[in-house]
């Protein structure tokens, strides 16, 4: 499913003293099928775009277009739960939604409140509490007894279990050790090719834009200011500075290794398995020519 | 709706009004509520729409979101507006409509009680839009000093309150986060008949409670470590400072209630 | 003047002392931490790393072994005491912003100790001046970063001239930016005060700036060294769950790619050092 922002703006608390301009004039387009990463620093106006992406927010200016669904500013958009069911929000901190009193309810909340028959709601619960590599014993428990990873992990699934086909991620792997992080990080790119998912992921790791993505977007100061590929992106380093972002560590370990040996490598490493056979290649050519 | 509800909040500034010291500003709300009582006629109402006026020019808060953030109190003073035309049968018959009249007293009445009741909301949100939290926290904390010693607890009182206002921001965007979070797994609030609604209210409240202790008890632990051991022995980093101006803005209250009894009927 | 700060004797702590089949949280503990020193506390969730952390600030009582910190054995009588000498960053950046503006917060435990009000205006404004805060001093939590709210949190415990500073999974919360600023302040205050320091991360990154590290696994002592020796275990941190720092995985996969690397790499400049090296030498 395509997701379109038309120049979009968005203000909070618009007519009072408290008025915040969040938004200003982003355009973005986020092509079916897409892994498209949104970068920037703290403030820079992430997490207001992502709450376009299922309409938790109507634009003040400009519009959103939603697979068939167009919202937009200052005309009464009905019925969005169509769009809610297809666009599936993993938020910061997802533990945080947990309620019901036991993981089986929670996980099966979602998909019930879209109408999805209890047997079929059960099914997914069932599977993806196995996918996500918990213990089946879990489904019994309440949420609440389970350690801080596990949670996660429930949290994640109660928003799988919608069967989306656009999943929008909003740093799901803030605080978690460095393990529970690579696990969850994977299994999102293993969905995203499974399930042909349309995947947005907003996030302050310039490492996970760069392994997983196929489109980065920066924002800045609530504008969208770049959209491109994660080669060509992180290749800038200038323009990553100019918006107060560093490029991933394998670019910058690799920009080291030029300047020291003078060698050059083929384009940028956007993970570390790349780079250390970009690095060997270009050692082993290196002694070769000399 | 909520957002645009100017009641009970700060907005920073510099203006004389904010400088004032919050017991003076307390204790002059409190005298004015007792003046007030005092106006009964034209000229007296007049003066104290006067009077609040000046207090809002000087506050330099704009009428306009003065207006426009009171709007949902407006309606209660509209509400008590007619009570009185309607049940007030005093004085010439103004209009008689046949299945009821409109009275001279009523409407005078109604017209007195609106103002009283406009002023005084405008005057205490006056208070909390120019003095912050804290300072008014500070404020009663002193002010209620006194009461110490019938083993009133004013510090822990005083705590408390401080405590609860600065978590309210914070509270305040997890309840928003939260209701955005089940928003988009299908719950929904705010719609669809009351029982459905109550029901919607559970995947909210639950979570919200679950945090709150959590951080009451993330707290309770760091205010242990960081040495906390109740009221005594402690000393106190804010100090307030009453200066010639707190007294000054008394005495033009003082004078204020003298005007008004003067002109009084 | 290298004595003791703080050290655990054979601690054992369980939350259900009834039921034998719980593995304790902490089991036959024993380390020392010298003045002056900073020492990184590693382990994944569930370790026992947090318990080591309640149990050295009195919130826990070892139902076995001691406990002592600034020469006192830890108990109900030494625990105030102990605690003025010690300051303490927990996880959660808002969840212990007690104070409604940032000098408040700074000044809530020279509140509690009594402190007389000159000396707290002074020591506020010291602190918040050690993290860099100093502009800050009348905002609001909610308008400051998760970084800038931890290093408040750091200036509050500074102002009571602590001889020791914990930090419980103190950056775990942050964003990359928030983890950076933190970990600065620390440096920095190490260096110009020689503080002793504790950390407690499942961030390795973190933990390589410490002059030793202390590996938990399970509730018991997985290792003890300096980083490089704790690090040279390699393969063997990642099953614990733990990750190693960059430079050192991509020394790994350098290995794995058919480069005969020698040394085990700690920080890029060694690593792109050993590579020029071995390219300049043919």
């Amino acid at each position: 499913m395509d997701i379109l922002l038309r120049q979009v703006g968005y203000s909070y608390a618009v007519d009072t003293p408290f008025e915040k301009r969040a938004l200003t004039d982003v355009s973005l387009h986020i092509p079916s099928g897409s892994y498209t990463a949104i970068i920037g620093h703290t403030g820079s106006g992430k997490s207001t775009v992502l709450q376009h992406l299922n309409a938790l927010l109507k634009p003040t200016e400009g519009a959103v277009i939603i697979g068939d669904r167009k919202i937009e500013a200052g005309v009464k958009a009905k019925n969005l739960r169509d769009i809610r069911r297809q666009v599936g929000i993993v938020f910061q901190f997802p533990e945080q939604q947990l309620f019901d009193e036991t993981v089986l309810k929670d996980i099966m909340f979602g998909p019930l409140n879209y109408g999805v028959p209890e047997e079929e709601a059960s099914r997914r619960a069932h599977e993806l509490v196995e996918q996500l590599g918990l213990p089946k014993e879990v489904l019994g428990k309440s949420p609440f007894d389970l350690s801080g990873g596990q949670m996660r992990r429930v949290a994640i699934a109660g928003v799988l279990a919608m069967d989306p086909e656009v999943l929008v991620l909003d740093e799901p792997t803030a605080g978690l050790d460095p393990r529970g992080r690579r696990e969850i990080m994977d299994l999102f790119h293993q969905l995203h090719i499974q399930k042909g998912l349309t995947t947005v992921l907003v996030t302050h790791s310039m490492e996970d834009a760069a392994r997983y993505a196929d489109q980065v977007a920066i924002m800045h100061n609530g504008r969208c200011v770049v959209t491109g590929e994660p080669g060509v992106i992180f290749a800038d380093e200038e323009q990553l500075g100019d918006y107060r972002l560093e490029p991933p560590r394998t670019v910058r370990l690799q920009r080291h290794f030029e300047a020291r040996t003078g060698l050059k490598l083929d384009g940028i490493s956007l993970t570390e398995e790349a780079l250390a056979k970009n690095i060997a290649l270009a050692l082993a050519e290196g002694r070769d020519s000399e | 709706m909520m957002e645009k509800m100017i009641f009970g909040r700060f907005i920073p500034g510099d203006s004389l009004v904010h400088r004032l010291d919050p017991r003076a500003k307390i204790l002059f709300v409190f005298l004015f509520i007792a003046i007030v009582f005092v106006a009964n006629n034209a000229i007296t109402y007049g003066l104290l729409i006067g009077f609040t006026l000046l207090v809002v020019f000087m506050s330099r808060i704009r009428l306009y979101f003065l207006v426009n953030g009171l709007k949902p109190v407006m309606i209660l003073v509209i509400f008590t507006f007619l009570l009185h035309i309607l049940f007030t049968r005093e004085g010439a018959v103004l209009l008689d409509l046949g299945f009821m009249s409109i009275y001279e007293e009523g409407l005078r009445q109604g017209i007195f009680i609106a103002i009283r009741f406009l002023v005084l909301v405008f005057i205490t949100s006056i208070l909390t839009l120019t003095t912050s939290p804290i300072s008014i926290t500070d404020g009663i904390e002193v002010l209620l000093g006194p009461f110490k010693r019938l083993k009133l607890p004013v510090h822990e009182l005083a705590l408390m309150m401080s405590i609860s206002l600065r978590f309210i921001p914070t509270l305040m965007d997890e309840t928003g986060k939260i209701l955005k979070a089940q928003m988009a797994r299908g719950s929904d609030i705010g719609s669809g008949p009351v029982k459905e609604r109550i029901k919607a209210v559970v995947p909210l409240l639950i979570p919200l409670f679950v945090s709150a202790f959590k951080r009451a008890e993330d707290l309770a632990t760091a205010m242990e470590v960081r040495g906390y051991r109740g009221g005594s022995g402690r000393t106190r980093y804010r100090q307030l400072n009453w200066r010639f101006k707190d007294t000054a803005s008394l005495l033009v209250l003082v004078a204020l209630a003298g005007t008004l009894w003067y002109f009084r009927s | 003047m290298n004595s003791t700060i703080l050290s655990f004797e054979d601690v054992t702590f369980t939350y259900m002392p009834e039921d034998e089949s719980v593995r304790p949280a902490v089991e036959n503990l024993s380390f020392s931490i010298q003045d002056g020193e900073w020492i990184a506390i590693v382990g994944h969730n569930g370790s026992g790393k947090s318990t080591i952390a309640k149990l050295m600030n009195g919130l826990l009582f070892p139902q076995q072994g001691t406990v002592r910190a600034m020469g006192q054995t830890m108990s109900e009588e030494s625990l105030w005491d102990i605690r003025s000498q010690m300051g303490m960053v927990f996880q959660n950046p808002d969840n212990q912003f007690v104070g409604a503006t940032v000098q408040d917060d700074v000044a809530f435990a020279l509140e509690n100790n009594g402190v007389p009000h000159e000396e707290m205006v002074k020591r506020v404004k010291e602190s918040l001046h050690q993290v860099k805060m100093e502009e800050y001093v009348d905002h609001e939590p909610h308008h400051l970063s998760g970084g800038q709210k931890q290093r408040v949190a750091i200036a509050g415990a500074l102002a009571l001239k602590p001889r020791l500073l914990i930090l419980d999974e103190a950056t775990s919360m942050l964003d990359p930016q928030g983890r950076v600023e933190v970990i600065e302040t620390i440096r920095e205050l190490r260096e110009a005060t020689g503080l002793t320091v504790i950390s407690i991360t499942h961030d390795l990154e973190e933990a390589a700036l410490a002059d030793r590290i202390l590996v938990m696994n399970a509730g018991h002592k997985h290792g003890e060294g300096t980083p490089d020796s704790v690090f040279l275990e390699g393969n063997e941190l990642t099953k614990l769950g733990l990750d190693l720092p960059f430079a050192m995985r991509m020394t790994h996969l350098l290995r794995e790619a058919g480069l005969p690397l020698t040394r085990e790499h700690m920080t890029e400049d060694e690593l792109v050092d050993e590579l020029w090296t071995f390219y300049s030498d043919k």
